[in-house]
C-alpha cells in the first residue's frame, strides 16, 4: 500500500504545484505510515526523478516512451491505471491545475471511482475519507464524503509552500504500459507561440484593472495610460468583457486568467469572489472605488475612496509631475 | 451535424453568498439563475455550429423543474431542441454523468458534437464531460477555446480542431467525431436572445426523463463559508486630493 502522485512537468521542469501537492501528500503518507511513490510520465524525464526524492518520494514509477512527448491526458490516464494496478495504492494525489485534474477525471471514468478535485483537507477515515474541497472558484467551500478505493483526488496547492525533505535517491521502477490507439489519440499535434504585443497579463508587475466602473470602452484610456506609466497591463473584470469593452484575453478571475504581479490596481471592481480568484497572488492590491463599502475593500490593502475618473487623472499628473 | 450542449442551472452570485439554514446550498432568495459562464459559450458555440454546418443543437439539463428556465434560454439563443433530466436532488458528478449517458443513449438520433464546460461553476468538479466520453467511447478535449470543423477525404470523416491556451500559447488537438468538447470561456461572446427568439422558445416541446441516482461516490456534507480575513485596509484618502499619497505609495513599491 502506498499513497501515489501524479507528476506534472513541462519542458524539464516539475510543476511548482505538483511540489506543492508532494509537501501535502508527504504529510499524508507519515501519518498514515505509508511510503510516498510518484508516476512519472514523458519522454525524456528520468532527470526528474532526482528531484521528486528531495521531496520524500521513495519510489518513481517511470513511464518513458517516445509518444509521450506531448502531454495526452487520456494516455496519461491509462498509464497510471497500469501503475494502479500493480501497487494497489490508498490514494492517488494530483495537484489541483487544469491538466492533473484533467488526467485525474480519466482515471476515475476508466476505473469507474469516484474523483474529488481541488481538495483543501484530507482526513482519511476508515471507509470514506472527510475531505474539504473549493466550490463556487473559492466562494465556498464543501465538506464531503469520499468514497472509492483507491480514493482519486487533487490537492488545491496554489497557497501551500513547497518544502524539500529528501529520502534519499528514489527507486526507480520501469513500466511500459501497452498504451491503444486511442489512448493516444487526444494529444497536441502542433503549438501556436502567443502573439507578443506589449507586456503579457500574467508577466506584467503591475496590472492596472477595471470593472464595471470604468463605464465605457473609452474609460479605459486612462487605465492604459497610466499602465504605460507604470511598465504593466490593462486587465478587466466579467462585466467589462461581457458588455464588449475589453477583449476576454484580459479578463481576471475563475474563468479568466490568474495574476500575481506586484501591484494590482483595482478601479471600479467590486471584489467578487470569482474575479478575486484571479488576483489573489497580487503582492499589493490598490483600490480605486466610490463605495466605501464594497466587499473589495476588506481584500486590498491601500484604497482610495471616489471616482477614478477623477482620480486616475490626477494619479498620472502626478506621476508625470515626479518623473518630468 | 447533430450537437448536444449540457448545462447546469446555478444562482447568479454577487460578491456575497449566504447559505440556506440547512448548509446545503447557496440561500438563493434574490438571486437570478443562469447557466454557467463556461456553458453559455456552449450554447453560443452549439448555435454557430449547427448554422454553420447545417443540423440540429439541442440543450440538456439535470436539475428541477425550475431548470426550464435555463433549457429555455438556450432555445431562445437558438438552440433547436430541449431535454430535461429532471430531478430534485443535487446529483454528485458519478450520477450526473451516468444520467446524461443514458439519455444520449435513448436519443434517436446519434449527436456528432458533445459540448460540457470545461468545469461547472458551482460544483467544480472537472469530470461530468470527460465521464460521459468513456461510457459513450468518444474522444475528448477539455477546456477549448477555439473549435473548427473539416471534412475528411471523399467526405470521410470530420475533424475538429480544438485549440487550448497555455501559459506559452496554444497547443492544438486533432480528433474525428463524434467527440466531447469541454468549453472555456472567452471562446466566443454569447449573444443576448433577441424579442422573437424569447417568444419562440417559450413554445418549444421540452422532452422530460426521469434519472435514477445510483451510487453517489462524493457525497456532499454540507457547504462553508470560509472565513473572511480582518480587513486592515490602509485608506489613503478620498478623490484626486489623495493622488500624491498614491505615487508615494508607488515609489515606496519601487515603481516610479
Ligand atoms: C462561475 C462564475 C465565474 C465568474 N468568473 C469571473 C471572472 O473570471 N472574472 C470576473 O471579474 N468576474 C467573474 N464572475 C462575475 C462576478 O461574480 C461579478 O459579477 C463581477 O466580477 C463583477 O464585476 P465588477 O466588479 O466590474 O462589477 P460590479 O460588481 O457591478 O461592481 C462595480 C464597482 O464599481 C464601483 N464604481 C462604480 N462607479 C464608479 C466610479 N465612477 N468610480 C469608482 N468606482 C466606481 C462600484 O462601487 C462597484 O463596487 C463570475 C461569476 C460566476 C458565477
Ligand atoms: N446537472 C447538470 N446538468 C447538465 N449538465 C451538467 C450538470 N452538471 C454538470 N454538467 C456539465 O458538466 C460540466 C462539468 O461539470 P463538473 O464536472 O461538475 O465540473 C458542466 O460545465 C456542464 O456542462
Amino acid at each position: 500500500m502506498t499513497i501515489l502522485t501524479l507528476i506534472e512537468h513541462e519542458q524539464g521542469i516539475i510543476d511548482p504545484q505538483t511540489l506543492s501537492m508532494l509537501t501535502a501528500a508527504r504529510g499524508l503518507a507519515q501519518e498514515q505510515d505509508l511510503p510516498l511513490h510518484a508516476v512519472l510520465i514523458g519522454a525524456n524525464v528520468s532527470g526528474l526523478a532526482a528531484e521528486l526524492g528531495e521531496y520524500g518520494v521513495t519510489a518513481v514509477h517511470m513511464i518513458e516512451q517516445d509518444a509521450l512527448a506531448d502531454f495526452a491526458p487520456n494516455a496519461w490516464a491509462a498509464c497510471v491505471v497500469e501503475v494502479m494496478g500493480a501497487e494497489k495504492p490508498t490514494a492517488v494525489i494530483g495537484a489541483g491545475t487544469e491538466r492533473s485534474n484533467e488526467v485525474m477525471a480519466h482515471v476515475g471514468a476508466r476505473t469507474d471511482l469516484p474523483f474529488a478535485a481541488n481538495c483543501l483537507t484530507i482526513q482519511p477515515e476508515d471507509d470514506a475519507w472527510f475531505v474539504k474541497r473549493v466550490r463556487w472558484g473559492g466562494t465556498l467551500h464543501e465538506e464531503a464524503r469520499l468514497y472509492g478505493d483507491p480514493k482519486l483526488l487533487t490537492i488545491a496547492a496554489l497557497g501551500i509552500e513547497p518544502e524539500p525533505s529528501s529520502s534519499g535517491a528514489p527507486e526507480i521502477i520501469s513500466v511500459t504500459p501497452n498504451l491503444s490507439d486511442a489512448d493516444l489519440l487526444v494529444r497536441v499535434v502542433s503549438r501556436i507561440e502567443p502573439e507578443r504585443k506589449g507586456i503579457s497579463l500574467t508577466d506584467a508587475p503591475v496590472v492596472v484593472s477595471g470593472g464595471r466602473g470604468v463605464g465605457s470602452a473609452e474609460g479605459f484610456v486612462i487605465l492604459e495610460e497610466l499602465a504605460g506609466l507604470l511598465e504593466g497591463a490593462v486587465g478587466c473584470s466579467r462585466v467589462v468583457t461581457n458588455n464588449g469593452w475589453r477583449p476576454h484575453a484580459e479578463q481576471i478571475g475563475q474563468t479568466g486568467t490568474r495574476v500575481a504581479p506586484e501591484l494590482y490596481i483595482a478601479c471600479g471592481i467590486s471584489g467578487a469572489s470569482q474575479h478575486m480568484s484571479g488576483c489573489s497572488g497580487a503582492k499589493h492590491i490598490l483600490t480605486i472605488n466610490s463605495d466605501s463599502e464594497a466587499a473589495i475593500l476588506a481584500k486590498s490593502d491601500t484604497a482610495v475612496i471616489g471616482d477614478l475618473h477623477e482620480i486616475i487623472p490626477a494619479v498620472i499628473a502626478e506621476i508625470r509631475k515626479k518623473t518630468a | 451535424m447533430d450537437i448536444l450542449v449540457c448545462i447546469k442551472r446555478v444562482p447568479v452570485t454577487g460578491a456575497k453568498v449566504t447559505l440556506t439554514a440547512d448548509e446545503q446550498a447557496i440561500d438563493a432568495g434574490y438571486l437570478s439563475f443562469a447557466p454557467g459562464p463556461h456553458e453559455e459559450c456552449a450554447i453560443e458555440e452549439a448555435v454557430q455550429i449547427a448554422k454553420k454546418h447545417g443540423g440540429r443543437s439541442t440543450a440538456l439539463t439535470l436539475g428541477p423543474d425550475t431548470a426550464v428556465e435555463q433549457l429555455r434560454y438556450a432555445a431562445s439563443m437558438g438552440v433547436d431542441d430541449l431535454i430535461l433530466l429532471e430531478t430534485d436532488e443535487e446529483f454528485p458528478p458519478m450520477p450526473t454523468a451516468r444520467a446524461i449517458t443514458a439519455a444520449i443513449q435513448a436519443q434517436e438520433r446519434p449527436f456528432d458534437v458533445l459540448l460540457f464546460g470545461n468545469e461547472s461553476a458551482d460544483a467544480g468538479g472537472y469530470q461530468v464531460g470527460i465521464r460521459v466520453a468513456h461510457a459513450l467511447g468518444m474522444p475528448v478535449v477539455t477546456g477549448v477555446k477555439k473549435l473548427e470543423f473539416a471534412d475528411g477525404a471523399d467526405g470521410g470523416t470530420t475533424v475538429a480542431t480544438a485549440h487550448r491556451q497555455t501559459p506559452d500559447g496554444w497547443e492544438l488537438y486533432e480528433v474525428p467525431l463524434p467527440a466531447v468538447f469541454t468549453i472555456k470561456e472567452g471562446i466566443n461572446v454569447p449573444r443576448y436572445p433577441s424579442i422573437p427568439g424569447k417568444l419562440k422558445a417559450k413554445k418549444k416541446p421540452i422532452q422530460r426523463i426521469t434519472p435514477e441516482m445510483g451510487a453517489v461516490g462524493l457525497e456532499k456534507v454540507r457547504l462553508v463559508v470560509p472565513e473572511a480575513e480582518a480587513s486592515d485596509v490602509n485608506i489613503l484618502g478620498h478623490g484626486a486630493a489623495a493622488a500624491p499619497q498614491v505615487v508615494e505609495l508607488l515609489a515606496e513599491l519601487g515603481l516610479v
